[in-house]
């Protein structure tokens, strides 16, 4: 077996953007908040799809992570990065632990269906409900942090990449402990894992938080680095197909491939839609049904061939 | 009262609507265990084909009442051939992969096929008012009410005797029942199950396209409005139990009814009523109301 390269990896490629990111023009920054910020989601996303679940719910948590930073903007006034960020996780996180009792004792199309209606739910109540923005939503003011209140989008960035790369570096950790691998095992055989000694149940739910406060983090980060929330692109279950796409696109073979995914996925949608704006919704399409037959290990297979090549 | 028959007759008929579009869904799902999202896109075209043969039949000066003939065919059309590509071409390949990945599949589909629209159709809304105006309105306990809108009762009527009848009385309906306990036992006594699944998806195709072509008339048939339509059906389809017919019809009911309810007593809820009641329901009866019953296999 050859050693686990993957935290060296991010770690380089954590160095290479942060500092990369001084150089690079505006619009090359904003394309990767907006990709390292919903990878969040997708790494979220992974965590459930490696025990055999899809949830096509998950708008939910990205848009109460979302939704958490604007209204703590509107009401209180409160623009610290930090702040909002541990708001938003920490209202995902319970939100997700209720929920999970219920979800945790469904699987395949059930599980895919009830989280769609919860999603549903707080979409409902966002579009009618004048006071939480309506279909316009809000728009967010810009993050400080701590007392600094710096110009640009530069600090921003590093925080959405220190965040990223500390994610991924404890999901990796998550997937090699003792619980984590319990995650194909489920996927395999549920009564097998029971018999040895293991709640199903348990492993089921911690992993269905974890994917929520991710995905909050990530509708956390979307707020902040595009400046507005609003319901339709972000709750509504077409916000939720996104995210499935994009975890589809990146394949689960490693928690790196959901950044190169989404970042991959962020560049496409801007060029296909200056080159061909009524052909969006066809090239995504188009390219779920590809990778759903000709790259069933996403994206990232790709790349982990071109890395065996290497050795 | 006049509210009370407002809200009964408005619930009856988006119900209607709601049946005619989702018992398509609930029927293929329960012979070939496939959530289909293109069931969007059967809706969206055929409303889209069925308004745009109107306009033009119309501008010919053929009578209006040609419209509902040009309906029908639509349905039959847009289904038939949507239908037979898509199974032909692309599930065929995918029942041995993941339900969940199937579901992604179509939506996939689903995707393209909304903005093939855009390219045949162009951006541009379509009215195809024709055949309700020719209906004219009537009264009904001092409330006026276009009689186009009442026939769609009539319609899902209609459409859910003939499923009863076609799935309890024809042979037909027994190989499609043998087919849905147990595929394999069933090809095994030489059902030929290619073909009844390419039926059934035609089937279930056609009354998609049949929902969206009868709708069409009184809406303004614009890009992108089969996607509300679809969430709507898969919650129609999961509280009456997914692959029950007689499901769809109370699921249908219920929704419509909440729905009718509150745009008329309380409109910040509306959506979030049908979605409430989902959770509940796959909640306390994770299977839905009307599940079909399934055969324990050793």
């Amino acid at each position: 077996m050859s050693r686990d390269r993957t935290i060296p990896g991010l770690t380089v490629a954590l160095a290479v953007c942060a500092i990369g990111g001084y150089f690079i023009p505006d619009w090359l920054m904003n394309q990767m908040m907006f990709g390292f910020a919903r990878a969040l989601a997708i790494l979220g996303l992974l965590v459930l799809w490696r025990t055999g679940l899809v949830s096509f719910g998950h708008a939910l948590y990205f848009g109460l992570g979302a939704y958490a930073v604007a209204l703590l903007d509107i009401n209180l006034g409160i623009s610290d990065a930090f702040v909002r960020l541990g708001v938003a996780m920490l209202v995902t996180g319970g939100v997700g632990t209720l929920l999970g009792f219920i979800l945790r004792n469904y699987r395949d199309i059930f599980f895919a269906m009830l989280s769609l209606a919860f999603s549903m739910v707080l979409y409902g109540i966002l579009v009618k409900t004048e006071a939480l923005g309506s279909t316009d939503g809000f728009t967010v003011s810009p993050p400080t942090f701590l007392s600094a209140a710096p110009e640009g989008k530069y600090p921003l960035f590093v925080l959405i990449c220190v965040f990223g790369w500390l994610a991924a570096v404890l999901v990796q950790g998550y997937l090699r402990s003792t619980l984590g691998r319990l995650t194909t095992a489920v996927r395999d055989n549920e009564i097998r894992v029971e018999y040895l000694g293991y709640s199903v149940a348990r492993a089921i739910h911690i992993k269905y938080v974890m994917s929520a406060v991710l995905t909050g983090a990530a509708g956390a980060l979307t707020a902040m680095a595009l400046g507005q929330v609003d319901p339709d692109s972000m709750v509504n279950w077409t916000a939720s197909g996104e995210l499935v796409f994009v975890t589809i696109l990146s394949g689960p073979g490693s928690v790196a491939a959901p950044f190169i995914g989404s970042l991959i996925f962020e560049l496409l949608r801007t060029y296909a839609f200056e080159l061909v704006p009524h052909a969006w919704q066809m090239i995504v399409g188009g390219t779920l049904l590809a990778v759903i037959f000709f790259l069933p290990g996403g994206i990232w297979s790709l790349f982990a061939r071109a890395l065996k090549a290497d050795k | 009262m006049e509210t009370l028959i407002t809200i009964i007759l408005d619930g009856l008929q988006y119900s209607s609507y709601l049946f005619i579009v989702s018992v398509g869904l609930t029927i293929t799902f329960g012979v070939m265990k496939i959530l289909n999202v293109t069931h969007a896109s059967f809706y969206t075209w055929g409303a889209y084909t069925a308004a745009f043969f109107i306009g033009q039949f119309s501008e010919m000066g053929w009578p209006d009442a040609f419209g509902f003939v040009i309906i029908l065919v639509s349905a039959i059309a847009v289904g038939t051939v949507l239908g037979y590509l898509i199974e032909r071409g692309l599930l065929r390949r995918m029942y041995e992969r993941d339900e969940v990945l199937i579901v992604l599949a179509t939506f996939g589909l689903f995707l393209v096929l909304e903005d093939l629209i855009l390219l045949v159709f162009g951006v541009n809304p379509y009215f195809a008012y024709q055949p309700m105006a020719l209906l004219e309105s009537v009264e009904i306990g001092g409330i006026t009410r276009d009689v186009y809108g009442l026939t769609l009762i009539g319609v899902a009527a209609l459409v859910a005797v003939l499923c009863w009848y076609g799935l309890n009385r024809t042979n037909w309906g027994k190989l499609l029942t043998a087919v849905i306990y147990d595929r394999e036992m069933s090809e095994a006594m030489g059902i030929n199950v290619t073909r009844v699944y390419v039926v059934t998806f035609i089937i279930g195709a056609v009354l998609g396209a049949l929902g969206g072509a009868y709708i069409a008339p009184t809406v303004s048939v614009t890009p992108g409005f089969g996607v509300d339509v679809i969430v709507l059906s898969f919650a129609v389809v999961v509280i009456g139990g997914m692959g029950s017919i007689p499901g769809a019809l109370i699921g249908s009911i219920v929704v419509g009814l909440m729905r009718a309810v509150a745009v008329h007593e309380l409109p910040e809820v509306e959506l979030f009523v049908v979605f409430a009641i989902m959770a509940v329901v796959l909640v306390f009866r994770p299977e839905g109301l009307f599940a079909p019953a399934k055969p324990r296999k050793i």
